[in-house]
């Protein structure tokens, strides 16, 4: 590397043009196309003037429903990301064979894989997830926001900020090369030198912010804005879900965050946290990790339960089987996820008495699952079930989802891990049960609320092409992986010297295209949906005859939710409503207290992102002035006092007149 | 709950923090102190006597090192409780006891967090590093 005059270090840090990485001509033409793309888009924003119009009544806003609809648009665009680098890794694997080494150099591997893992759960997931939550709790409980509505679109912005980071490393430097938890000590600063693990830091330090401050608002939420007569036991199940999931997010996303500023010290100032040497302990960051990183995966699969829940008990026309069971595994579930961390590396060496404890917690964990199970199939034993796409969704769930919880199961026995720890097989499970479980769940989810989000159906045909790619796709690419991993192949290789196992590398690899077909079906789904929206439309607001207070409303809900706070008297609110004769109230309309919109969010979350690149790269000066930055605008955020404003009340009575005709019109 | 219906329809404004303000205030009446001078005053006098003892046995060396540590970590735990009580009012009935509930799991949580690491790690360093005593590592 050239002398670099000092001035320069102290300007630009570790920053050269040598971090460009030009020699990789893959990046090259991914940032081309990105550039492009983004050109034209910019340019589109700017002819049509959509500038004004997204900063008004998107960027700024504190509406839980735009909100969480921007959490889904970030979590489906960060899905491209994720799974362009799935079929990277699956092309590479399944061409690297007999000497050839593939298109991709280990370093560029490296990152793709760690990448993908990230990606593919901070910023694919949890957005999704979380996106779902913001949009259908408040409408599920008759509230009309969160309870910190600005909070909720500062932690929105803090997770895009994170999502941001990660981006720019593609063409900035570069990502960690060190799997998706970044174990020490190959990401201590002696084994990973350069920037990509700094990255990897703030990024999920800079989304952590986000997703903790979003649990804490969504449980105040539940806890204190249910609309009168709901009692617990009343809400339902998603929000139940719902609840349990920031639960855990609120108590454990504080344990990545310090064990992720452990990690900083030793990089930054030369802790000896988890050094080889000096008394440090590597295991202690992987057993610290994974407390947080256990209940994660329930954070994840929490809501996506609550989903199926409520899909069951909808397109079966019947009350959900066994609530208060549900209730209680769900509860049950969230306490034991606390129980089960060290199956993730039983092969450490803490002995048989540890292994055999967490092993069998693991298996304990599988019943109050196995109870949701039954529970579900009871639902739909004699229902009148319509096999509507989140329907089916749910049924190709529990298929799958059966399975991976067998593998799951089989894992949790500590002897038969020592053999499969770090296979494909337990790459095979931990999919099945994140695609089978989490994403089926997510696509239930949007299927079943995008009628109530926008006001007309997803169209069928593009819904149904999708929902078989994704299912076949997802079978014809993981369970070759299973059949390897009993073979003893490791997870994360990039050549291969046995060429007996190319065939199986290749099925996988034609399971990952059908997989591509199943999000491109997808997009065209709502593509031509959003095109087709007139014929899609329905104007009733309860399109699937809906049983909770969400369906209550229009569709799309109007800002405020409900002109009157419902009262709640039994479970299944809107089912009762609609048994006891429930009549739309028509007159009587008061001006509706709500708050405004802010960009402070905006300004918070850039200015974090500058932070984090300071702090990535070594430009102290811009680390400080934007931390600088970020507490000043906080503070002058406590001045602002014009918070809130009316909706006057014949404005809701225009609204609630123009459902009314829509109503009357659309029989 | 239904009086709070009730308020909700009376009131001219009804909205999203409003609603909250209406939780919070029914939960003040249910009986959430907002503590008086004389609690406060408590609350100080304990927290600089329960500070105050252990700097005196560290400074004076009075008892041994390891019943010393016992204390010090006892009258820590037992600030925490004051502070909670005198400054943050929480007791098992306010917030309809959500407080003493949110109390319990973190503490749950904790507990677990604390002791199955330390069981984890001992474990794992007996049986992965039998020859190597702490007090080697530490040389």
């Amino acid at each position: 590397m050239p002398e670099t005059s000092p001035l320069i270090q102290a300007i630009f840090g570790r920053l050269t043009f040598e971090s460009i990485p030009l020699h990789e001509p893959i990046l090259i033409g991914t940032f081309a196309v990105v550039a492009l793309g983004g050109m034209a888009l910019l340019y589109l924003l700017y002819r049509y003037r959509l500038w004004g119009y997204l900063w008004r009544e998107w960027f700024t806003t504190v509406d839980h429903k735009k909100i969480g609809i921007m959490y889904m648009v970030l979590g489906i665009i960060m899905l491209l990301r994720g799974f362009a680098d799935a079929i990277m890794m699956r092309i590479q694997q399944s061409i690297a064979f007999n000497g050839s080494e593939g298109y991709l150099n280990a370093h560029h591997y490296d990152q793709i894989f760690t990448a993908h893992g990230v990606i593919m759960i901070f910023f694919v997931a949890m957005p999704l997830v979380t996106g779902l939550m913001n949009y259908i709790v408040p409408l599920q409980i008759g509230a009309r926001d969160v309870s910190f509505p600005f909070l909720n679109n500062f932690s929105f912005w803090m997770t895009a900020g994170g999502a941001v980071v990660v981006m720019m490393s593609l063409f900035i430097g570069e990502f960690a090369q060190t799997g998706w938890l970044a174990y020490p000590p190959l990401s201590g600063i002696s084994y990973s030198p350069g920037v990509g693990v700094d990255y990897y830091i703030w990024a999920l330090q800079v989304a952590g912010v986000g997703t903790t401050l979003s649990g804490i608002n969504l449980l105040v939420t539940i806890v204190k804005m249910r609309a009168p007569g709901m009692t617990m036991m009343k809400m339902p199940v998603f929000t139940w879900t719902s609840l349990c999931t920031n639960v855990l997010i609120v108590a454990t996303f504080p344990v990545l965050t310090a064990v992720l500023v452990l990690l900083s010290l030793d990089r930054y100032v030369g802790t000896n946290f988890f050094t080889n040497d000096l008394g440090g302990n590597p295991m202690m960051y992987v057993n610290l990790i994974w407390i947080w990183g256990h209940p994660e995966v329930y954070i994840l699969i929490l809501p996506a339960f609550g989903i199926f829940s409520e899909v069951v008990s909808t397109f079966s026309g019947k009350r959900l089987f066994g609530y208060t069971s549900m209730v209680y595994a769900t509860v049950v579930i969230t306490i034991l996820s606390y129980l089960v961390w060290l199956h993730h590396f039983f092969t450490m060496g803490s002995g048989a008495s540890v292994n055999s404890f967490f092993g069998i917690t693991t298996m304990i964990i599988s019943i109050p699952t196995g109870a949701k199970i039954f529970n579900w199939l009871f639902t739909m034993y004699r229902g009148r079930i319509r096999f509507e796409l989140p329907m089916m969704w749910t049924v190709a769930f529990m298929l799958t989802f059966v399975i991976g919880g067998m593998t799951g199961v089989l894992l949790a026995v500590p002897p038969a891990d020592f053999v499969l720890h770090n296979s494909l097989f337990l790459v095979a499970h931990f999919h099945n049960v994140i695609i089978g479980g989490v994403l089926f769940g997510l696509f239930a989810g949007i299927n079943y609320w995008w009628p109530k989000a926008f006001g007309f159906k997803l169209d069928t045909f593009w819904g149904t092409l999708s929902f078989w790619f994704w299912v076949v796709g997802f079978w014809v690419a993981f369970t070759p992986l299973y059949v390897l991993g009993l073979m003893g192949v490791t997870r994360r290789l990039r050549t291969f010297e046995d060429p007996s196992l190319q065939i199986w590398f290749i099925i996988a690899g034609i399971g990952a295209f059908i997989i591509a077909l199943g999000i491109a079906t997808f997009i065209i789904q709502m593509a031509v949906s959003i095109w087709r929206r007139e014929a899609l439309r329905e104007h009733t607001g309860d399109p699937w005859n809906g049983r909770t207070l969400e369906w209550a409303t229009s569709s799309p809900p109007p800002v405020y939710n409900f002109a009157f706070t419902p009262v709640i008297h039994d479970n299944d609110a809107w089912s009762d409503m609609k048994k006891r004769g429930y009549k739309r109230p028509l007159e009587g309309f008061r001006a509706i207290h709500m708050p405004s919109n802010t960009g402070t969010g905006v300004f918070l979350s850039a200015l974090s992102v500058a932070c984090a690149f300071g702090l990535i790269w070594y430009m102290w000066w811009l680390a400080a002035l934007s931390f600088l930055g970020i507490i000043t605008v906080a503070i002058a955020h406590t001045f602002n006092y014009q918070r809130d404003f009316y909706i006057p009340a014949n404005e809701v009575v225009r609204t609630e007149d123009a459902r009314s005709q829509l109503m009357n019109g659309g029989r | 709950m239904s009086t709070h219906a009730d308020a909700a329809h009376n009131n001219p404004v009804t909205s999203a923090e409003q609603h909250v303000e209406g939780h919070a205030e029914a939960v003040h009446e249910e009986g959430q102190a907002h503590g008086s001078m004389r609690s406060y005053l408590t609350g100080f006098l304990l927290s600089v006597v329960l500070t105050a003892i252990p700097f005196w046995l560290v400074m004076t060396g009075t008892l041994s090192t390891q019943l010393t540590a016992v204390i010090v970590v006892g009258m820590a735990v037992v600030q925490i409780v004051v502070h909670m009580v005198f400054f943050l009012h929480m007791d098992p009935r306010s917030e309809e006891g959500w407080n003493i509930m949110a109390l319990g799991f973190t503490l749950i949580v904790v507990v677990i967090v604390l002791s199955g690491s330390l069981w984890v790690m001992y474990h794992l360093n007996s049986n992965m590093m039998p020859d190597m005593e702490m007090s080697q590592l530490l040389q």
